[in-house]
């Protein structure tokens, strides 16, 4: 358009640049409370040790004692640091399935992913490859991985068959889940006492498994994928307005699907493979975030990241307090929540629409 | 500037959807009708200009070939409408523009967004949720997406359907005025065949994948024709504003 843009299309764009800021605003108010929810995350515990003594301790370790430093170092920092990366690999996954798959219900957690990440890593602890150079844990890591992937790719083909809706789709997830569940109890049951134990705890989503090698693993994956998430947030916008207007806007949809796809096998696939099954964090954090900032990508992707993020170091929190003493893993909490919200949502939804 | 259609074929498999169709040159300053029956193939033929379904033919504008564009750019030139914005979108009129015009890299996308929405009357609308919105402003707050990418040939997909009187005639009144003032070739499936005779300087009448009639509404309208394609018996008829109105009487047996 060649002619001079009038009075009123600059106000028109300045009210819009206000929008922006106030959204900028929010997506770091939710880092600033995410920041409060570690720092109350650290501070609890069973140990008693307060936040004083805890900071004072990282900055300045040899007035430290040994056990003090173990709670440190092994339990409280690892612990709620990967309860940040976790929740934000999960909540970004789930932000973009529910982007890339048009469903307002998709999230790792629903569709399957973390119940087939589950049934894998359920088969390398009860059958171990004897390979000498890849360890166990590595071994039950890779395999949730890979099985992780597999159900990303199944969910990829569902979605592409003629015919299947979004409803089929979410039905095909459920399935997913509840053949992926029973193939685990299979696994349970032919299981000795010992192994039994292991797999238990494994389907429990638990931050106890946090160590400073998985932190790493984690980190480098979210900073891997969270720039070409964000590169890719304003194709996925358009996509939001349906496949056909974002292909014929010049989107290649197949390619930013693929990637996509790629994105959240990788960020739910290695949160799920650290630390089990955590469930609801994928579905409720996007929802969260699109009621804060919208659902223009470039905010909601890392606005879910943060959400998720605050939402686990919550639950953590909260998993400290239920029971004085003991550490219930943080998967049971975030259902105990999740539920409510979920059953919320869907109420509200059907208001809606 | 004009768009020409070669032996365009679409087939699903082993159908033919579409069968070897050619279109005389059609110019831009026109808005051109698909009408026909249901499965005639409109929307498949609409969808293979978009560049949406894999066809077969040659498709010319300027006499450039289409199918040697660059996506991005065949997107930019000839922009499609889906029928309908899907329900549920927390995104805000303006900023739905904005990211149809942020993905072409266009500078100041609000301004330009703005623009578009006052081309068509529904400015107060900007900063109002699509949800919040009637069917009818959608679909007019969907045509500002496309004509605020400035493109030369609009495709329509049933852009009046689920709409009511009101906003039938406001999305074809603002198509046909963009159209004749800019200069743009707009083409457009419709279902309703009056609001097509109204409106359409130029009918293709599709049947069972192949064109069989194309020409201003007053040629093509025809009652041998209505009954052949559509099993109608129908009379045309001009009212008494001349214009040209077509009264259905029965199905034919």
């Amino acid at each position: 358009m060649t002619q001079a843009l009038s009075a009123d299309a600059a106000q028109a764009a300045s009210r819009y640049r206000r929008l922006l800021w106030r959204r900028t605003w929010l997506v770091l108010g939710l880092a600033v409370l995410l920041v409060l929810a570690v720092l109350g995350d650290l501070a609890s515990g069973a140990s008693g040790m307060g936040l004083g003594q805890l900071l004072h301790g990282v900055f300045d370790p040899g007035s430290l004692s040994a056990t003090e430093r173990v709670i440190i170092w092994n339990v409280r920092l690892p612990y709620a640091l990967m309860a940040v990366l976790v929740g934000a690999a999960l909540s970004l996954a789930g932000a973009e399935m529910q982007a890339i798959l048009d469903n307002p219900l998709a999230s790792p957690f629903t569709l399957g992913v973390s119940s087939s990440a589950a049934l894998g890593a359920s088969l390398a602890i009860a059958y171990p490859l004897g390979v000498a150079w890849l360890a166990p844990s590595l071994q039950v890591t890779l395999m949730a991985f890979i099985f992780a992937c597999l159900s990303v790719l199944l969910l990829q083909f569902m979605a592409r068959l003629r015919g299947a809706g979004v409803q089929s789709l979410v039905l095909f997830g459920i399935a997913l889940v509840f053949s992926c569940n029973a193939l685990v109890s299979l696994l349970q049951l032919l299981a000795t006492e010992d192994v039994l134990q292991q797999l238990v705890f494994w389907t429990m989503g638990s931050l106890a498994r946090a160590d400073w090698n998985k932190l790493g693993m984690l980190a480098v994956v979210l900073l891997l994928v969270t720039p070409f998430s964000l590169r890719a947030a304003p194709a996925m916008t358009l996509l939001r307005m349906g496949e056909d207007r974002a292909r014929s806007f010049g989107v290649d949809t197949r390619r930013l699907r693929h990637a996509s796809l790629l994105r959240i096998s990788l960020l739910s696939a290695t949160a799920v493979a650290f630390v089990g099954t955590i469930g609801f964090i994928g579905l409720v954090g996007p929802h969260i975030a699109r009621m804060l900032v919208g659902e223009d990508q470039r905010f909601l992707l890392p606005a879910s990241a943060l959400v998720g993020a605050l939402l686990l170091a919550l639950s953590s929190i909260a998993s400290k307090l239920i029971m004085p003493g003991v550490i219930v893993p943080v998967g049971i909490v975030t259902a105990l929540v999740g539920v409510p919200v979920f059953v919320a949502l869907v109420f509200r939804r059907g208001r809606n629409l | 500037m004009s768009l020409s259609i070669e032996r365009l074929s679409v087939a699903y498999g082993a159908r033919k959807v579409l069968n070897d169709l050619s279109l005389p040159a059609l110019p831009s300053g026109s808005l051109v009708a698909l009408v026909g029956p249901n499965g005639a193939g409109k929307s498949t033929l609409l969808r293979a200009l978009a560049g949406l379904e894999p066809m077969q033919g040659r498709l010319s504008l300027e006499g450039q070939d289409v199918a040697r564009l660059a996506f991005a750019e065949r997107a930019r030139r000839l922009s499609y409408m889906p029928q309908q914005l899907p329900p549920g979108i927390a995104l805000g009129v303006l900023e739905s523009i904005i990211a149809g015009l942020r993905v072409s890299g266009a500078e100041q996308p609000a301004a330009l967004a703005f623009e578009a929405l006052r081309q068509l009357g529904i400015e107060h609308l900007a900063e109002q949720m699509l949800n919040s919105l009637s069917g009818g402003q959608k679909q007019l707050v969907a045509l500002a997406q496309l004509l605020a990418r400035n493109p030369q040939v609009l495709l329509l997909d049933e852009p009046t359907s689920a709409l009511d009187l009101h906003y039938q005639l406001r999305v074809m009144d603002a198509v046909r005025e963009r159209v004749h003032g800019q200069r743009l070739l707009a083409i457009a499936v419709l279902h309703d065949i009056n609001l097509a005779a109204s409106h359409a300087d130029i009918l293709v009448m599709l049947s069972q994948g192949r064109i069989v009639a194309c020409g201003t509404p007053h040629e093509v309208l025809q009652p041998e024709l209505l009954a052949e394609v559509y099993g109608v018996e129908a009379r045309v008829e001009r009212c008494s504003r001349q214009r040209l109105q077509v009264l259905v009487d029965r199905a034919l047996p």
